[in-house]
Order: structure tokens, then C-alpha cells, then sequence
């Protein structure tokens, strides 16, 4: 799981599916600069992660973002009592720096 | 059929019955749903009943599909103003464990907030039971 999210463009594209969930390849692949070919192999690793999940709908594939992996990180660092001193410190954090995004870092 | 509007998926180190019992027992409902949770005895055609806060069992929904231990969707619709939601619970067993899929959809987005959190934390916590009860097993 890591490994799948050491990868800016594999964040981004989880970034995509976070603000609307459940995108064919061909809406994913609008969004990014990336081509056809590198989008579908970044989301087959997050697929293997099991941090993407796809489904069938008719004709089209929709790829959903999987947050259960992620929480089960969570919950395995976090004890429960950590929760809302954690969440002041990133809210925190997300209000001094704004909505600025991933890249601004990077 | 309409979109989903998320879909979840987890594999749980359990069998595939006991995973079965474990979703639709009354401590996940009750985890889930919180104050007021879901009943019924998960037939198909059954009733889904939730207690409301005088303290009377209302139906708000409908079991459409029940193939113990694979398959499991029902419908649930809070307000009368709102379109109903379904969701769908689908086991597959694999080596060592059972993939755990859930698909949710018509719920209207302010609903889906609310719920997508609950679900995460659900599952999270379905996993953590059946796979320490496992546990308990070797060590006993």
C-alpha cells in the first residue's frame, strides 16, 4: 500500500476519485496530464493495493476509491484517544496553509 | 440501475459463514446504524425495520436479495422525501480469506456523507472481530 502511494501521479489520481468517485479511465485520464497508458498502469497498482476497486456498470468500468486500507492504518497507529488532538493539529495545519494543494509542496 | 454511489472492498481472514452471521447480526447493525438500527430476519421479501425514537419498529425498507452466505442487499430510505438507497453485500471466498465487497447507491449526497465515514469505520472494526476471534481459536 505504500509503495502504491509513494507515487505523486497515483496520489493525484486518488485525489481525482476522492472529489468524484466512481470515474471511467477515459474521465480520469481528462483530468491529468498523463497518457491513456500511464494512467490505466498507475491505477492497476492502486487496484493490487486494493485502494482503488472497480465496478461494471453496462459498458463502463467505474473506478472507485477504496478507503478501508487506509483506515485500517488508522486504526492500527492511532489509538482513538490520539483522534481529536489529531484532527486540531491537521485542521491546524489546513488552516494556516489554506487549500493548497499537494503540488505547492512538492 | 443507477451509479454507485461508493463501493467498498475488504478481505477478512474468516469464513465465509461467519462472516455471513457477522453482517447481519444485531452488533454490526447496532455499530452501523448507531441509536436506532436496522431489523429484520433477512429473508427476501422481508421487512427492514428500524425502532424510532417513541420506541416503534417502522419499516423503511425492503430485503431484495438474500443468498446466505454470498449475497445480501436491501433497500432503507430515512425521510419520505428521499429516494431510497439500496446497498449490497457481496462474499467471495478466497485462499485464506473472504473478499468483502459492499456497494452502495440512490442515496442522495448528503446522506452519502454521513454514511461513508460510518461504513469505513465499520468495516474496519468487522475485520478486526472475526479475524480476533480466529485468533482466539488457535490460541484456545
Amino acid at each position: 500500500m505504500f509503495k502504491a502511494l509513494s507515487d505523486p501521479s497515483r496520489r493525484k489520481l486518488l485525489d481525482q476519485l476522492y472529489s468524484h468517485n466512481g470515474q471511467t479511465l477515459g474521465e480520469l485520464c481528462e483530468h491529468l496530464a498523463m497518457t491513456r497508458q500511464a494512467v490505466s498502469k498507475h491505477l492497476a497498482v492502486l487496484e493490487t493495493a486494493n485502494l482503488v476497486v472497480t465496478v461494471w456498470q453496462g459498458r463502463e468500468k467505474l473506478h472507485y476509491l477504496n478507503p478501508v486500507p487506509i483506515q485500517e492504518i488508522y486504526d492500527r497507529w492511532l489509538s482513538k484517544y490520539d483522534r481529536s488532538q489529531l484532527d486540531a493539529l491537521s485542521q491546524l495545519k489546513r488552516t494556516l496553509e489554506g487549500n493548497s494543494q499537494e503540488t505547492d509542496h512538492e | 440501475m443507477s451509479k454507485p454511489t461508493f463501493v467498498y472492498v475488504t478481505h477478512i481472514a474468516t469464513t465465509i459463514e461467519q462472516l455471513w452471521e457477522a453482517i447481519t447480526s444485531e452488533a454490526f447493525m447496532q455499530q452501523y446504524w448507531g441509536e436506532r438500527p436496522l431489523q429484520s430476519d433477512w429473508q427476501e421479501g422481508s421487512t427492514v425495520e428500524q425502532v424510532n425514537s417513541a420506541g416503534e419498529s417502522q419499516t423503511i425498507g425492503e430485503v431484495l436479495q438474500s443468498e446466505p452466505p454470498h449475497q445480501l442487499s436491501y433497500t432503507f430510505q430515512f425521510f419520505d422525501h428521499t429516494q431510497p438507497a439500496r446497498v449490497r453485500f457481496l462474499l467471495e471466498p478466497s485462499e485464506h480469506q473472504v473478499k468483502l465487497t459492499v456497494i452502495h447507491d440512490r442515496l442522495e449526497a448528503q446522506s452519502y456523507l454521513s454514511n461513508s465515514d460510518r461504513w469505513t469505520l465499520c468495516l474496519g472494526e468487522l475485520k478486526r472481530l472475526l479475524e480476533l476471534e480466529s485468533m482466539l481459536v488457535y490460541v484456545a
